[in-house]
C-alpha cells in the first residue's frame, strides 16, 4: 500500500519532488501570512479591553502553536529515519530544527511585547512562557548536537535520539511546569483569554497560523534540498547539477 | 550455544569493576562532592546571611547545586572507557547493552550520588533549613538523584565520541532535569510547613520507574551511535 | 478599515511600540532564515563544484 512512498527515499527523487512543492508552498504561504497579517493588522476591529495591543496575537499565537508542531514533525521524521534508516527522513529533520528555533523564538518574543502593555512586564514565569523557553532549549540542543559531529550520518541519528528523548519527555515538562505554576502564580496575572472570539478576529488568526504552516513547510523544502545536495556531494546527478550552476 | 556468563554475573561484575576503578582514582569520588560544597557555600555569600531567606532558598540551591553536580561527574561515565576500548568490547558482548549501561549508572550513583545525599544535610545546617524538611530533603535525593543519573548518562552518551562535549552536554540534559528539580524543591518546600509530600514523592518515584525502564535503551542506542 | 488616518495607524492605539517590535521582530528572523537558508544551496553547489575542479586538476597534474 505504502510502497510507492518508497521510491520518494531516493534522494534525486526527493530533490527533484521538494523542488516542485516549493513554489506551491511559498506562494500560498506568502499570500495566506500576507492576507492574514493586513487583514488582522489593518481590518480586525480594536479588542475592547485591550486595544489595539492585541494585534500582536495575528503572530503570536500561530508562532506558538506551530512551534510545537514542528518538534513533532522534527521528531517524527526522526524517528522513521532512526526505525526504517531512511537517509531522506534524517535530512528533512536535520531541515526542520533551525526553522523550530527560530519559530520558538519569535513565539518568545512577541510574547514578551505582548506581556509588557498588558501585565507591565516583559516576563513572568507563566507555565506557557516557561515551557516554550524549554522548548527553544530542546531546539538548541538537537541543532549544537547535529552541528558537533563530523560525520552527518551518525550527527543525524544522535539528534534523532535527543529529538525522541525529548518528545517523551515534552509532556512532562509541560505538566510539570503547569503544576509549579500554579503553586508559585499569585493568581493577579492571567492571559485575558475570550472563548468566544468575534469572527473577524478568528479568521486572519487562522488565516496566519495556516500561513505560518506553510512558511514552515517552504523553509523545510529549501533546506530540506541543500541538505541533500550537501549529503549526496559524490553522486554524478549532484555533480552535474554542481558544474551546471555551482561556479560562476 | 555458549552465551558466556549469566546476565546476573555480567551486571555485579561490571558494577564491582567501575567500583574498583573509581575507589582506586579517588578524585572521582571527591572532585564531585567537592563542587557540590563548594557551590552550595558560595549562595550565603551572593545573598547575604539572613536565615529567613537562606531558609526561603535552600532547597532550591541544595537541588540546582545537586543537579550541577550530577552533571559535572557524569561527563565522565563513558570517557575513560570509550579511549581504552573496554566500551567497544561492551557493546561487541553477547549480554544486552542495556544491562551493562544500567551496571554503570549504577556504580556511578553509588559513587557520587550516594555521598551527595550524605553530605547534604550538612549542607542544609548552613542553609537554616526548615526543620521539618530534612526528611523530604533526603527522601527526593534518593529518589531523584538516580533520575539524573540515568537521564544524563543518555546526554553522556550522545557526546561521548566528540571532543568537545562540556558545555553541549549541559544544554542537552539540563532541561531534561527540570521537572525532577520542581518536584523535589516543592516536596521540600511543603514539607517545610508541615504539608504532606508523599505525592510528590510519588511522582519522582514514578519518574525513577519510567526512566529506569526506559533511559538504558536510549543510552545503549546512543553509545553504538557515538561509538560508530 | 479600522484607523482613520496613516499616522493613526503606525500609532496602533498608543501601542505602537510594542506591535511594531513584535512585527518587526518577526518578519525580520523569518527573513534572515529564509536568506540563510536560501544562500545554503548556493555555497554547496560552489563547494562542489570547487572540489570537482580541483579533482580534475590533480587528474591532469598526475597524467602529465
Amino acid at each position: 500500500m505504502w510502497k510507492w512512498l518508497h521510491s520518494y527515499a531516493d534522494p534525486e527523487r526527493a530533490y527533484k519532488l521538494a523542488g516542485t512543492l516549493l513554489p506551491w508552498f511559498s506562494a500560498l504561504a506568502i499570500g495566506f501570512i500576507g492576507v492574514g497579517s493586513i487583514w488582522g493588522l489593518l481590518f480586525a476591529p480594536v479588542d475592547y479591553q485591550q486595544g489595539d495591543s492585541y494585534r500582536i496575537i495575528f503572530i503570536h499565537v500561530p508562532a506558538a502553536s506551530m512551534s510545537m508542531s514542528a518538534y513533532m514533525a522534527m521528531a517524527t521524521s526522526a524517528f522513521i529515519g532512526l526505525v526504517w534508516q531512511i537517509k531522506s527522513a534524517d535530512w528533512a529533520a536535520a531541515a526542520i530544527a533551525p526553522i523550530g528555533a527560530v519559530v520558538t523564538f519569535i513565539a518568545l518574543i512577541t510574547g514578551a511585547t505582548w506581556g509588557k502593555p498588558m501585565w507591565g512586564t516583559w516576563w513572568v514565569w507563566d507555565a506557557r512562557l516557561t515551557s516554550e523557553l524549554v522548548l527553544l532549549f530542546l531546539y538548541l540542543g538537537v541543532i549544537s548536537l547535529y552541528a558537533s559531529f563530523e560525520d552527518k550520518v551518525l550527527a543525524a541519528r544522535a539528534a534523532g535520539i535527543l529529538a525522541i528523548v525529548g518528545v517523551i519527555n515534552i509532556p512532562i515538562i509541560k505538566y510539570s511546569v503547569e503544576w509549579w505554576n500554579s503553586l508559585h502564580q499569585p493568581a493577579t496575572i492571567k492571559i485575558t483569554e475570550k472563548s468566544s472570539m468575534a469572527m473577524e478576529m478568528l479568521m486572519p488568526l487562522l488565516i496566519n497560523i495556516l500561513g505560518f504552516g506553510l512558511m514552515i513547510g517552504a523553509i523545510t523544502l529549501v533546506r530540506f534540498r541543500a541538505e541533500i545536495l550537501a549529503r549526496n556531494g559524490m553522486r554524478p546527478w549532484v555533480r552535474e547539477l554542481a558544474t551546471a550552476e555551482g561556479v560562476k | 550455544m555458549n552465551k558466556g556468563i549469566s546476565f546476573t554475573q555480567a551486571f555485579f561484575t561490571l558494577l564491582k569493576r567501575d567500583l574498583q576503578i573509581a575507589i582506586r582514582h579517588k578524585g572521582d569520588i571527591f572532585n564531585p562532592l567537592l563542587f557540590f560544597i563548594l557551590v552550595v557555600t558560595l549562595f550565603p555569600l551572593g545573598i547575604g546571611p539572613e536565615p529567613q531567606v537562606l531558609s526561603r532558598v535552600a532547597p532550591g540551591i541544595i537541588w540546582v547545586a545537586a543537579l550541577l553536580a550530577s552533571m559535572l561527574s557524569l561527563e565522565r561515565l563513558f570517557k575513560a572507557d570509550f579511549v581504552d576500548g573496554s566500551l567497544e568490547q561492551m557493546l561487541l558482548s553477547p549480554q544486552p547493552l542495556s544491562l551493562m549501561v544500567l551496571a554503570k549508572v549504577l556504580a556511578h550513583w553509588i559513587l557520587t550520588g550516594v555521598p551527595l545525599i550524605l553530605v547534604a544535610p550538612l549542607l542544609a545546617v548552613l542553609l537554616h533549613l526548615d526543620d521539618n524538611s530534612y526528611g523530604a530533603l533526603m527522601a527526593t535525593l534518593a529518589l531523584g538523584t538516580p533520575v539524573l543519573s540515568l537521564l544524563g548518562a543518555i546526554g553522556v552518551a550522545l557526546t561521548v565520541g566528540l571532543r568537545k562535549g562540556g558545555v553541549l552536554l549541559s544544554l542537552l540534559i539540563l532541561p531534561l532535569y527540570i521537572p525532577v528539580l520542581i518536584f523535589a524543591t516543592s516536596a521540600i518546600d511543603a514539607a517545610g510547613l508541615n504539608l504532606p509530600y508523599s505525592g510528590h514523592l510519588a511522582i519522582i518515584g514514578a519518574m525513577l520507574v519510567g526512566s529506569l525502564i526506559l533511559a538504558p535503551f536510549a543510552i545503549g542506542a546512543s553509545l553504538r551511535v557515538s561509538t560508530n | 478599515m479600522q484607523f482613520d488616518s496613516l499616522a493613526d495607524f503606525f500609532n496602533m492605539g498608543g501601542y505602537a511600540f510594542y506591535v511594531w517590535l513584535a512585527y518587526g521582530v518577526t518578519f525580520f528572523s523569518l527573513g534572515t532564515l529564509v536568506i540563510v537558508s536560501l544562500r545554503q544551496k548556493r555555497k554547496i553547489l560552489t563547494e562542489i563544484a570547487k572540489k570537482i575542479q580541483r579533482e580534475e586538476r590533480l587528474k591532469a597534474n598526475r597524467s602529465n
